[in-house]
């Protein structure tokens, strides 16, 4: 059997690299999947704990995790397009309306 | 051959990861994640989650990735690229991300000898896990369809065509 | 039912708290009514409380109510109390009934007022004032009432507040007021400070026990005569009073003639010991009231406002009252108080009444041989005018007679010789005001004659009872060349009047005394007669022959112009220099300073908010390490 430290490490691993992603990423799109794997990374742990601590509820929170990561994304993806057709680009640089 | 197989997954899973970060074009990206998510999926299944390893193909690989696929071709997605201007921002937070990423192995330490290698033998059946969720988890599993409702007509408001434009 | 003494005051605040309220929706009749019987009601309190502190005697000096503990600051401490003595009984008596009947009579004469509701309600709350002010146990709550009463009188001054004059009066008797008012504010600070404690009867015993050194008590004295020139309309803080005639008349008799003005009056018989030790602060007070009451009687000769000769009277006649306290007379002067009350009040009344016959005319000139129109108006203005004048028998003489021979047998043969001058002249003015408005020739208006009535009964039933009193209301405080215990009054008064020393003269020079101020008051009502009914073109040579002393005399010295020129105007350019160089400077470069500062600090802080989403991402992954590392080591 693989130790579930080993899952948690990857977790880890996985987290750190959308971070990553997110910093080296120019456009909204490709952001948000970073967070996306991010948000999986995060899944992967609590599985692996779940595993770990021998109980089914850990799965279940997963699952609604996933649940509302999918609204999620459907409403993300709707702002990134109307920020497209508002502002004719979805750089991240070219947008600064908070700009002080 | 248990370890094996994590041991593949991984670096599939890592490989697949940072393609999507190096990857210039946005649609191979998505592509990528996709292949991050089935590997995630195959962990799950060596984890005795079953239902959650198909949800999480057929959810994250098949419907969020598609629903990313489609906004990627709709969008012009290199439009208005201005020069990227602040490099220092993209290596502090590569250094964070470093800092961050000991600094939680550091606190996971702790933890990880008691976990040890296997669980006791809870099985993830979807039996199990569908007796579960209409049980102990009826209400916030109902209260989720009304979220997933409100995110869907919501979304159609959102990028619905007013008429005045 | 005594022991309730304590609610005399509150019977007008709670109307007047309804009228303010509701008055909008209250129909005129009932506000009328409300209005009336709460002062009837504090009357018939202060009648029994009057009357059980009668029948107490002197071993119960007087009834005292604390109400609760109101101000608590170290060791000093101020209570909310009442306490009703001869003094004060005699106060309220008059303020609730001369009170009472004013309010009646303004039932008719503001009848055709649009804010009638307003009316009353100001004309209650100021009874509530002034009865707090005279209950009032001490130093600070009878300042409250002081305060209450000149709020009071500014917003009926102002009453009717579209007229630019009227607005103008107002804000100019609050504004001479604050002056006064700030003496008299040093003097309680002073008394508080040496004395520990703002009540009366501690202040009265630290007095006794010689406690506060004679410059301290010499200082004091004078600070809070200040306040009363201001709130009495002496020398040199009158000139609000005539102006304050533009207010309704009903205001001008019950304000400005029988009860507010007198307040200062009050206020020194109160403290009667204190200026008992002062003699420079008597003498101050005596040569101020015997100077003012010859002068505001001068300027009154010449009036031809009917109000504002009789605010010029009134002053002089406070004048009296004054010279009485200034001589040590101050149960005469609190006499001559109670007497004025009646009587001035009816003559104020009685020119309303004339004003509404006449359709608010105002100029004497424009009168004449009204007598027989007004068959019930005519006669009590008769009786007042009677009374003040001295004429022997109605009450103004008893009371006068009472101050004069006080003057003249405590030595001060000036002020005493002042005072019968003032005399001659205050019989002289009132028989002009008479003979000019209801005797000799018509010289109305013919619009005004077109509409010539008398007054409703709701007016006139007022000024006959008044008439009434100013008849008989100086029987109470006899002189003694008519037996030696028929002076009532003096003696109700004795157990409040602490520095009652009385200084009997003989019998015989008391009737000298007396058979002067009766000369005096005949000699000026008989140069009346002869100047404005018998051979009315000698008034008009007298000013041909002395055009200058009738210009000083009918633009009342020019005092008002001199105020102008040089306190009013120094007070305006030294605003200006102080908007030009600390308002718009200081204080505004203060303001644009801490908005230019806010701007500075956040154009720097506007650095990190780049606006792009990677800095604010970076910021909060700087924070997540940072937090980690925290909860790790």
């Amino acid at each position: 059997m693989t130790p579930i430290s080993y899952y948690v490490i990857l977790s880890v691993i996985l987290f750190v690299l959308g971070i990553i992603g997110f910093f080296v990423k120019k456009d909204l799109i490709t952001q948000f999947l970073s967070i996306e794997i991010m948000l999986n990374a995060a899944n992967l742990a609590i599985i692996a704990f779940a595993k770990a601590a021998g109980s089914l509820d850990g799965q279940i929170i997963v699952f609604f995790v996933i649940t509302v990561a999918a609204a999620e994304a459907a409403i993300g993806l709707a702002i990134i397009l109307m920020i497209y057709r508002k502002k004719k680009t979805i750089k991240t640089e070219d947008i600064h309306l908070l700009k002080g | 051959m248990d370890l094996v197989l994590f041991t593949l997954l991984s670096v599939v899973c890592i490989g697949a990861v940072l393609g999507m970060i190096l990857s210039k074009n946005q649609a191979y990206s998505a592509l990528f994640v996709v292949l991050a998510f089935a590997c995630t999926a195959g962990f799950f299944a060596l984890l005795d989650a079953p239902f959650i390893a198909v949800v999480q193909i057929i959810i994250y690989a098949g419907a969020i990735l598609v629903l990313f696929i489609f906004v990627i071709m709709m969008v012009d997605v290199d439009a208005g690229l201005s020069p990227e201007k602040k490099k220092g921002t993209l290596y502090l937070s590569v250094l964070l991300g470093a800092i961050l990423l000991i600094e939680l192995l550091i606190a996971l330490k702790a933890v990880f000898t008691p976990l040890g290698t296997v669980g006791n033998t809870s099985s993830g059946s979807p039996t199990d896990l569908g007796h579960l969720l209409f049980t102990k988890y009826l209400y916030p599993f109902e209260i989720t369809s009304i979220l997933i409702l409100a995110a869907l007509v919501g979304a159609i408001v959102l990028v619905k065509k007013r008429e005045k434009e | 039912m005594t022991e309730y003494f304590w609610l005399i005051p509150f019977f007008p605040a709670v109307s007047s708290f309804l009228i303010i309220v509701f008055g909008r929706k209250l129909p005129r009749k009932y506000i009328a009514v409300q209005a009336c019987l709460a002062v009837f009601l504090s009357f018939l309190l202060s009648f029994f409380s009057f009357l059980e502190l009668r029948s107490a005697g002197h071993e119960a000096e007087a009834l005292t109510k604390n109400l609760f503990s109101w101000i608590q600051s170290g060791n000093f401490n101020v209570d909310l109390s009442f306490r009703f003595d001869p003094l004060t009984a005699v106060m309220c008596l008059v303020v609730t009934f001369v009170g009472f009947l004013i309010h009646v009579y303004s039932t008719g004469y503001m009848s055709h007022d649009k804010s009638y509701a307003r009316f009353f309600a100001y004309m209650n709350l100021f009874t509530f004032a002034m009865l707090i002010l005279v209950m009032g146990s001490n130093l600070v709550v009878m300042f409250v009432g002081w305060e209450g009463v000149g709020l009071c009188s500014y917003l009926l001054i102002g009453f009717w507040y579209e007229k630019p004059s009227a607005a103008n009066a107002g804000k100019k008797a609050f504004i001479v007021n604050r002056i006064g008012d700030a003496g008299f504010m040093l003097g309680i600070f002073f008394l508080v400070i040496h004395v520990g404690s703002a009540e009366f009867s501690a202040i009265n015993h630290a007095l006794e026990g010689g406690h506060i050194a004679q410059g301290l008590v010499t200082l004091i004295a004078i600070l809070l005569f200040i306040g009363a020139t201001g709130k009495s309309a002496q020398i040199p803080l009158y000139v609000w009073l005539p102006d304050a005639m533009e207010g309704p008349t009903p205001v001008s008799a019950l304000i400005h003639a029988a009860t507010m003005v007198t307040a200062g009056v009050y206020m020194i018989a109160r403290m009667n010991l204190l200026y008992s030790l002062s003699h420079t602060a008597m003498t101050i007070v005596a040569v101020v009231g015997a100077l003012t009451a010859v002068y505001a009687a001068s300027m009154a000769l010449v009036q031809n406002d009917i109000k504002r000769v009789l605010a010029y009277s009134t002053i002089s006649q406070l004048g009296y009252m004054f010279l009485g306290l200034g001589v040590g007379a101050y149960s005469a002067a609190v006499f001559h108080l109670d007497t004025h009350a009646f009587f001035k009040g009816l003559l104020f009344l009685g020119a309303g009444s004339v004003m509404h016959a006449l359709s608010g005319e105002l100029n004497i000139q424009k009168m004449g041989g009204l007598r027989k129109y007004l068959p019930v108006t005519f006669p009590t203005f008769l009786v007042a005018t009677l009374a003040i004048a001295g004429v022997p028998f109605l009450s103004g003489f008893f009371s006068k007679d009472a101050i004069l021979t006080s003057a003249c047998a405590s030595g001060n043969y000036f002020v005493w010789a002042l005072g019968l001058f003032g005399a001659i002249l205050t019989a002289f003015y009132m028989f002009r005001l008479l003979f000019l408005t209801f005797f000799g020739k018509e010289r109305l208006e013919p619009e005004a004659k077109a509409h010539l009535h008398e007054s409703p009964k709701s007016m006139t039933i007022p000024l006959a009872i008044l008439g009434f009193f100013a008849l008989i209301a100086g029987y109470v405080g006899l002189p003694i060349v008519f037996g030696a215990h028929l002076n009532w009054f003096g003696r109700f008064q004795e157990p409040v009047i602490h520095a009652g020393h009385e200084v009997h003269l003989s019998l015989g020079t008391e009737w000298l005394l007396i058979l002067a101020s009766v000369a005096v008051a005949f000699t000026g009502i008989f140069v009346a007669y002869i100047l404005y009914l018998k051979k009315p073109h000698i008034p008009h040579n007298l000013v041909a022959r002395f055009p200058k002393l009738y210009k000083l005399l009918y633009n009342k010295y020019y005092m008002d112009e001199i105020y102008n020129a040089t306190f009013v105007n120094s007070a305006i350019k030294g605003s200006e220099f102080v908007y030009d160089n600390f308002d718009l400077k200081v204080i505004d470069g203060a303001v644009n300073g801490s908005a230019a500062s806010a701007n500075f600090f956040g154009k720097i802080l506007s650095y990190f908010h780049s606006g792009l989403i990677k800095d604010y991402a970076l910021i909060f992954l700087l924070g997540a390490v940072a937090l980690l590392a925290y909860l790790i080591f």
